[in-house]
């Protein structure tokens, strides 16, 4: 098999390049940090808690596709798979701290954990207050009772999305980090791989999946999962998949959800829809109750083929964070 | 040979530190592709490429603070865990060297004691999980015991217990960082911190020997 292709200038240059159209594409709600790769809300509350994410990049439109009101305030951009460094994590926190403090949402990650720790510790001497939550939604990645060992995905998303609203609603750093944990905490993803996607400054596919195979909770950036075998039917890998969410928190009858059906970059809207379709009957069957359903492209890998399935288990109160009106590059909510 | 290094050898000392990272570069891309997702040489060369720019214009008033900074460059520069880890090891290491005229094999020995530390803390991990800590907490004890016998021999013995310390990392099953989830699929390979690591005290013995 050949190198993927891409459309691609230096690929040095690909984080910088594509935070310019991201910046264009917001028509003035962003800009763009001092020419560098991070992205801030032009206006920002004063008085607000501010919401920053962020990570490495090449897994658009996650993070900085998620900067805008009622979501996040900021996203410090790494290279492509490289956690950011402090320095810019800690002049983002700057660029929109508003005197009460900023949250900071990421997947966890050794790198993402080192750099943002070492960034709130900077910004604590800057006399900045900040608060961590680390998302481990990947059931595939640990067992249970290893659950800090789990990685953040596509469930990076849910967190966001109530952590943005808390943020926006509730004046006071330690109410919308309770929030941003319950979001956390409820909440579980399990991803299939399809083929790999690549890098851009090497061109090399970051893992080796033959033709006719798949792999189940294949992570992110290509980590192994926990089983490999011949491609069979959608809903018979859609049912494995929610199986094992469901298992996992656990999720019951009787339970109020919100679904993500993710796309890892190559994937159909064709086989989007018939995952979630699929998602959908077997809910129905267990007495599970889908308040919302979000298809698209959320957390991506290259052009990984795959998709991956979130679930978050709702109450009223993250329901309500929820359901926010949102407005950003990649999610808008009336 | 130098049984001390002044501020300005020790500058150049990290100087030639940084190109030979940067010369190694494919080889540690290589190494990362085995067990990782390969851009640990790219993010190596951003780091110690700005590490050589650094020092080619800092005043080398005192040896810890031609280390702080070249651990200050390396953590705004590289990224990913390694610029957190690497610019963790220089910038707490450079606390044994305060205070200190020359570099010397006790200051070789508290540094990467104190390094030792504090890549541990940030980064929570231990010996024997396949990192760079397995190339420099052998590195730390051999030096210590070498001190009697000047820098010539510590950092060579250092060198020494990490090289061996990478070869021992290949019988190692990572368990932390992203090649965690390859669990036994990592056996065989090195890891790529830990050559990473060699390969800085390779620099310092080379350029303390010659």
């Amino acid at each position: 098999m050949g190198k993927p292709k891409k459309l691609l200038n230096n690929p040095v240059e690909v984080v910088s390049e594509l935070i310019d159209g991201l910046v264009a594409a917001c028509g003035g709600d962003l800009y763009r940090l001092d020419g560098r790769n991070a992205v801030v809300r032009t206006h920002i509350a004063n008085d607000k808690v501010a919401l920053l994410i962020g990570g490495g990049s090449g897994h658009e439109p996650m993070f900085p596709g998620f900067v805008g009101s009622n979501l996040a305030d900021g996203a410090p951009c790494g290279e492509v798979f490289a956690a950011p460094t402090p320095d810019l994590i800690v002049d983002t926190l700057s660029a929109i701290e508003r005197g009460r403090g900023v949250l900071m949402v990421y997947g966890n990650y050794a790198g993402d954990n080192m750099n943002f720790d070492i960034a709130a510790e900077l910004a604590e001497e800057a006399g900045i207050v900040t608060r961590t939550v680390r998302v481990w939604d990947d059931v595939a990645a640990a067992p249970p009772e290893r659950m800090t060992d789990r990685r953040g995905i596509a469930g990076d998303f849910f967190v966001i999305k109530v952590a943005g609203g808390a943020a926006a609603e509730l004046d006071n750093l330690d109410e919308v980090y309770r929030v941003a944990i319950k979001a956390r905490d409820n909440t579980r993803s399990m991803g299939v791989a399809l083929a790999a996607g690549s890098i851009p400054e090497t061109g090399e596919r970051t893992f080796e999946l033959p033709e006719d195979e798949i792999e189940i909770g294949m992570g992110a950036h290509g980590e192994p999962g926990i089983a490999r075998r011949k491609i069979t039917d959608a809903d018979a890998i859609a049912e494995e998949m929610t199986n094992l969410i469901l298992a996992d928190l656990p999720f019951s009858a009787g339970d109020e959800v919100a679904l993500l059906v993710n796309n890892l970059g190559a994937t159909t809207c064709m086989e989007m829809l018939i995952v979630s379709r699929k998602v959908h009957q077997l809910l129905q069957q267990r007495g599970i109750v889908i308040h919302r359903t979000d298809v698209g492209s959320f957390l991506t890998c290259q052009e990984m083929a795959g998709l991956s399935i979130t679930l978050m288990k709702l109450d009223a109160e993250l329901k309500h964070y929820l359901d926010m009106p949102a407005r950003s590059f990649a999610y808008s909510r009336a | 040979m130098y049984d001390t290094l002044t501020p300005s050898q020790a500058r150049d000392m990290l100087s030639a530190v940084a190109q030979h990272l940067v010369a190694n570069v494919d080889m540690l891309t290589e190494v990362d592709q085995a067990i990782g997702d390969g851009d640990h040489g790219i993010g190596m060369r951003r780091g110690f490429a700005a590490v050589e720019e650094a020092m080619a214009t800092i005043d080398p008033e005192s040896v810890s603070k031609v280390f702080k900074a070249a651990g200050t460059t390396i953590m705004a520069k590289t990224g990913g865990a390694a610029g957190a880890v690497f610019g963790t090891l220089f910038r707490a290491g450079s606390a044994a060297l305060e205070g200190r005229p020359a570099l010397d094999a006790e200051g070789l020995a508290g540094f990467l004691l104190l390094g030792l530390e504090g890549v541990e803390k940030r980064g929570g991990a231990q010996p024997g999980q396949k990192t760079m800590i397995d190339a420099l907490a052998p590195a730390s004890v051999a030096a210590e015991a070498a001190i009697a016998s000047g820098l010539v021999v510590a950092v060579r013995n250092a060198t020494d217990a990490a090289k061996a310390g990478v070869e021992a990392t290949k019988g190692m099953i990572a368990t932390t960082g992203k090649a965690r989830t390859l669990g036994e699929r990592s056996l065989g390979h090195p890891d790529p911190g830990a050559v990473s690591m060699s390969l800085i005290l390779e620099a310092m013995r080379d350029y303390i020997a010659a």
